[in-house]
């Protein structure tokens, strides 16, 4: 079943439910600001508030058409490297080769939405990482040559390039060579990116309730193993929950998955710490009321989307399990 | 006509570049002056600093938001000076030895209730290093005891468009608004004043190296 612009229901039903659980939230905050009124409570109104905001955005950019889908990843995807290049150290005699840099966004993206899977792989991990190097070289400035390339690269494959798996996932779905599932790629995406987010609120709220050991008290304190736990097991529940219905995959493969963007979400939220930290910010940036940055939003999907997309591409997409 | 023309610049071209291509972390909003008579003093990096100061207020004060800049520089030709004049909106200042009173005009606008932003330093200079306050603006406070000088740091448009280039770079920027001081006796004390002022702004900001 689809709608009018080919859109397959279930990702419209599924988006119904997201909102359910944003009405129970925002019912949750409406009594506790009666209960306990504090700073704490303004800060989780303003997040619920926010998620509002980026849930509706979200559902406008993927219920449309898959090319403003594209063009808004793609979009998340300048953000989140604008932001990192504020944020770091940079020369001046890098300019054009940071504006070049930008330009390599959209052809990422095209990449993805024509579902060019070798140009997509290879365009920022092998050309972008030749060319940015030469690029330096030529301008002729060799001091601080090695930190200015290699923190272009990184920062390049950390949002662009990782970002640019959720396009790639929705590509998946078109012209019907690849069984994306019963609710298309879309459907993929929806699944990816909702948990992925979900896992992020289900860790927190298991930390907030239960946390007492940390896992890594040097980069985020405040992550405990009660609360990555806790989040892994509800992430793959909702995940065999919703996997059928939105992927390809059965209940036992689908909570599989679940598990493993949890596992991921986790590694790139603490990866992107170790990155703030190191630069002494607590929040990369304030576009987001009670959330930070764009990079604060993102970051797990940093990780989460290209574990996600090649594990499908390895084992579902090709045939493997079916 | 021209004052359409400026608000449909502002709201058409200035703001979208802002919010897309820049991206704008305002911190102490809440000390942008509502009403003039008021001054803006600001550090100067890029021509975008006086945009993005502009596009902090909304339309409707646009009007009574009058830019301070280098008659030498803005009026060189034609084309520029109508622009300078009519969409930004500048108030023309002589640099260098002038014989009559240079604040005159400014102080006449700070009269009819306007908000004058101007830049101590006289010029952007090199991109993201401040460089020494002119006492132009000391003068001008002292001339009007009572107005409200609003200091305001910005960083990171001097990367985004430093002096010199013609290729706006997307960078993220700050913007950070202190709270208002006014005039005191004498002119160096409340120059040192400006500057501690701006100084205890830029620690609040983390700034990233640019060599």
């Amino acid at each position: 079943m689809e709608t009018f612009n080919g859109l397959p229901l279930r990702v419209l039903y599924a988006i119904g439910v997201i909102y359910a659980v944003l009405i129970v939230a925002s019912l949750i905050v409406f009594v506790l600001r009666k209960s306990s009124p504090g700073e704490a409570t303004e800060e989780l109104s303003r997040r619920v508030t926010s998620w509002w905001w980026m849930i509706t955005v979200f559902t406008i950019a993927i219920v449309t058409n898959r090319i403003v889908s594209t063009v808004f990843l793609g979009f998340v995807a300048f953000l989140a490297f604008k932001e990192y290049l504020s944020l770091i150290p940079t020369r001046r005699v890098d300019r054009l080769i940071l504006l070049f840099a930008y330009w390599a966004i959209p052809v990422q993206f095209y990449f993805a939405h024509e579902g060019r899977y070798g140009l997509f792989l290879t365009f920022i991990p092998v050309w972008m990482f030749l060319f940015f190097p030469m690029a330096m070289t030529l301008a002729g400035k060799t001091e601080g040559f090695l930190r200015a390339v290699g923190t272009l690269s990184w920062g390049m494959m950390i949002t662009v390039f990782a970002l640019s798996h959720t396009a790639m996932l929705l590509s998946a779905g078109a012209g019907g060579v690849i069984a994306a599932g019963p609710a298309g790629g879309a459907g993929l995406l929806l699944f990816l990116v909702a948990l992925t987010q979900f896992n992020d609120v289900a860790q927190f709220t298991w930390g907030k309730l239960f946390g007492r050991h940390k896992i890594t008290p040097r980069v985020s304190p405040k992550k405990t193993w009660e609360g990555f736990l806790g989040g892994l097991a509800s992430t793959a529940i909702a995940a065999a929950l919703a996997g059928p219905y939105l992927t390809p995959l059965s209940m036992q493969w689908a909570a599989a998955g679940g598990a493993m963007i949890a596992i991921a979400g986790f590694l790139g939220d603490i990866t992107i710490s170790a990155f703030k930290r190191d630069l002494g910010v607590k929040d990369s940036g304030g576009l987001i009321p009670g959330h930070g940055g764009i990079l604060d939003r993102v970051d797990s999907l940093t990780y989460s989307a290209p574990v996600f997309y090649h594990a499908m591409h390895f084992f579902v997409f090709s045939g493997r399990i079916t | 006509m021209t004052k359409y023309l400026r608000a449909a610049f502002f709201l058409l071209v200035v703001r979208p570049v802002l919010l897309v291509i820049l991206g704008v972390n305002l911190r102490g909003r809440e000390n942008l002056p509502t009403k003039g008579p008021a001054v803006i003093a600001a550090n100067h990096n890029s021509h975008l600093d006086t945009l993005t100061l502009l596009a902090l207020f909304p339309l409707r004060d646009l009007p009574r938001l009058r830019p301070v800049a280098a008659m030498d520089y803005f009026l060189k030709n034609k084309i520029l000076a109508w622009f300078a004049l009519n969409i930004i909106g500048i108030i023309p200042l002589a640099r260098g030895v002038v014989k009559k009173n240079p604040l005159a005009d400014l102080e006449e606008a700070l009269d009819r209730g306007d908000i004058l932003i101007l830049f101590p330093e006289g010029s952007r200079g090199e991109p993201e290093q401040r460089t020494e306050f002119k006492r132009g603006v000391a003068y001008l406070a002292k001339a009007r005891p009572q107005t409200p000088i609003h200091p305001v740091f910005m960083h990171g448009l001097g990367k985004a468009l430093p002096k010199g280039s013609l290729f706006l770079v997307p960078f993220n920027c700050d913007v950070i608004v202190g709270e208002p001081f006014t005039w005191e006796e004498p002119v160096s004390a409340f120059m040192e004043t400006l500057e501690d002022r701006m100084n205890a702004l830029a620690e609040r900001g983390h700034f990233p190296r640019w060599e």
